[in-house]
């Protein structure tokens, strides 16, 4: 057994339940950075988005993302890591209509990252308004420390799926784990049910 | 404000770590990374120290070389990026 | 397996902070009573841990300040948005107990041994200075009189840690300052980051030899501090192996 170290607690104290915030998580007005690996700086000449395993594969150049219909949402979310942070705004494609253009009948995803990040998804949690690409974050070009040029946006789950610097989906008949899931973290991750790690 | 928590620090800083899994002074061992064959010590080695789990890369090629993840008081450890370690 | 000369006990084991003596405003000197503490080398580092009452743990690492030899101490820098620093430098008494696990460390440690005979150029960003200033407390119990050259970056003069020890430094030990930020009146030193132009005037020229007999660096603070100084000393000549290196990351003590 540890002893105590005298009048020693956590920096933030949780906050209670309430509708907003999901067990186990503290609100936070900075915006922290976490990395597992160095920032990529993807220029956006070289940039594409994908969606591969598909009918037929598909792929957006940077102009022509800028094209599809876009829309700005303003959402709350939850790391793992037990921050939440609410009303954060982003602008970015919606993946119905990145989904829209592909014929596809797999029920799953691993979305592919540059840096190698991956992460995996149900296909049925990134449709029906749940999910972007975002591009821009409270009106201004998303950072590179943010997951900049674009980003997943998948804020119903922990925020580790909303991967960073996200360069397309792999659509796939089989969940396969990604990156963090691969070492423990859990392969769906529900913050409302508290799904941090596998067996969660 | 934006928080950078996670600085790139050097294999230095998982030394306790290594301690405890390994139990002995890792610092000074050398990893040779699987996909560019740089040989390094440990100490020099990147380690990206994020609060989701410790990943260890290559200096030159970036490649993954370690991961610690620690799971309710159990820590998992990949070292499949690294050929060998002495 | 890399192995060190001293093993001290390798789990945790609890510590009593002996006493707490403030260095600047922001960062204090801790000495710890630890009761298995089996030596350690000049440069290494412990982990300390504590425990709240409802569970919660928090572990950081911390270069040891002193000597082998002398009580085991850390140098604490008081992070603004830190959870462990305010409480080490702020909350903690003589009396109160924490965990440690050491010592840690087989790369930036200097031992005065023979092989070690050649000249240190120690470079100190911030609180990198802690473990330097162990290396140069070692040198001086050992009786070494290799020359050393102590550069230590610090935003001004009031943020300076071991001022008054770094103020009458042993024979053959030169300490330069580069204030950063602010300056006292009538500062003739260097006022400005670490460059290129002040590794060249301020570093031991690097050896032109094989560079086993060379000058041997050890660079501590902020990982931009280290990678660039590191840096500048390779370009200026200095063999990476003799270039040693401990990032304490963005913000200075981790």
């Amino acid at each position: 057994m540890s002893p105590v170290s005298r009048g020693f607690h956590r920096r933030h104290q949780e906050a209670e339940p309430a509708g907003r915030v999901p067990p186990g998580q503290y609100v936070t007005h900075d915006f922290p950075v976490l990395s597992a690996g160095p920032t990529p700086h993807t220029r956006l000449t070289d940039w594409t988005f994908s969606i591969e395993g598909g009918q037929e594969p598909v792929s957006w150049t940077w102009q022509e993302f800028q094209a599809l219909p876009s829309e700005t949402v303003t959402v709350d979310i939850h790391c793992v890591t037990r921050w939440s942070k609410l009303d954060t705004s982003w602008k970015g494609v919606s993946l119905d209509v990145l989904l829209d253009a592909v014929s596809y009948t797999a029920p799953y995803v691993l979305a592919f990252c540059d840096g190698g990040y991956t992460t995996n998804l149900p296909v049925a949690d990134l449709t029906g308004g749940k999910a972007w690409v975002a591009y821009s974050y409270h009106g201004a070009a998303l950072q590179a420390e943010h997951g900049g040029p674009a980003r997943l946006l998948v804020p119903h789950l922990y925020f580790w799926k909303s991967a960073k610097w996200v360069r397309g989906l792999r659509l796939r008949d089989t969940d396969e784990p990604g990156f963090w899931e691969m070492y423990g973290y859990h392969m769906y991750g529900d913050p409302w049910r508290e799904q941090r790690y596998a067996g969660d | 404000m934006d928080v950078l928590e996670d600085a790139v620090l050097d294999g230095n800083a998982i030394g306790g770590l290594l301690i405890e899994l390994f139990g002995a002074e890792m610092t000074t061992a050398v990893g040779t990374c699987g996909s560019c064959g740089t040989a390094g010590q440990v100490a020099e080695m990147a380690v990206y120290q994020g609060r989701m789990g410790m990943v260890v890369r290559c200096r030159v090629c970036d490649n993954v070389l370690m991961v610690f993840v620690e799971v309710r008081g159990v820590t998992c450890v990949d070292l499949r990026g690294l050929a060998s370690l002495v | 397996m890399a192995g060190t000369a001293v093993r001290g006990r390798l789990t945790w084991q609890t510590a009593t902070v002996a006493t707490v003596t403030d260095e600047t405003l922001a960062v204090r000197t801790l000495v710890l009573a630890i009761p298995d503490w089996g030596g350690h080398r000049a440069g290494q580092h412990l982990d300390i841990r504590l425990t709240g009452d409802d569970g919660y743990q928090a572990e950081r690492s911390y270069s040891i300040a002193s000597a082998p030899g002398e009580p085991v101490a850390i140098t604490v820098e008081r992070l603004e948005d830190g959870e462990v620093s305010p409480y080490l430098t702020q909350d903690v008494l003589a009396g109160d107990e924490i965990e440690v696990r050491g010592p840690i460390g087989g790369y930036f440690v200097w031992d005065g041994a023979a092989a070690d005979s050649v000249p240190l150029l120690l470079a100190a960003g911030g609180s990198g200075v802690v473990p330097l200033r162990a290396i140069l407390r070692h040198r001086c119990r050992v009786g070494s009189s290799v020359p050393v050259r102590l550069l230590y970056s610090a935003r001004s003069q009031a943020e300076v840690i071991y001022r008054s020890e770094l103020s009458a430094p042993a024979d053959d030990v030169q300490v330069i300052y580069t204030l950063t930020r602010q300056q006292p009146a009538g500062w003739t030193g260097y006022a400005r980051r670490v460059d290129q132009q002040m590794m060249a005037e301020v570093a031991w020229p690097a050896s032109g030899a094989s560079g086993a007999s060379g000058p041997l660096a050890y660079v501590c603070g902020p990982t931009n501090f280290v990678e660039a100084v590191a840096a500048d000393l390779v370009a200026l000549g200095y063999p990476p192996q003799r270039v040693k290196t401990e990032r304490f990351g963005a913000t200075g003590t981790p």
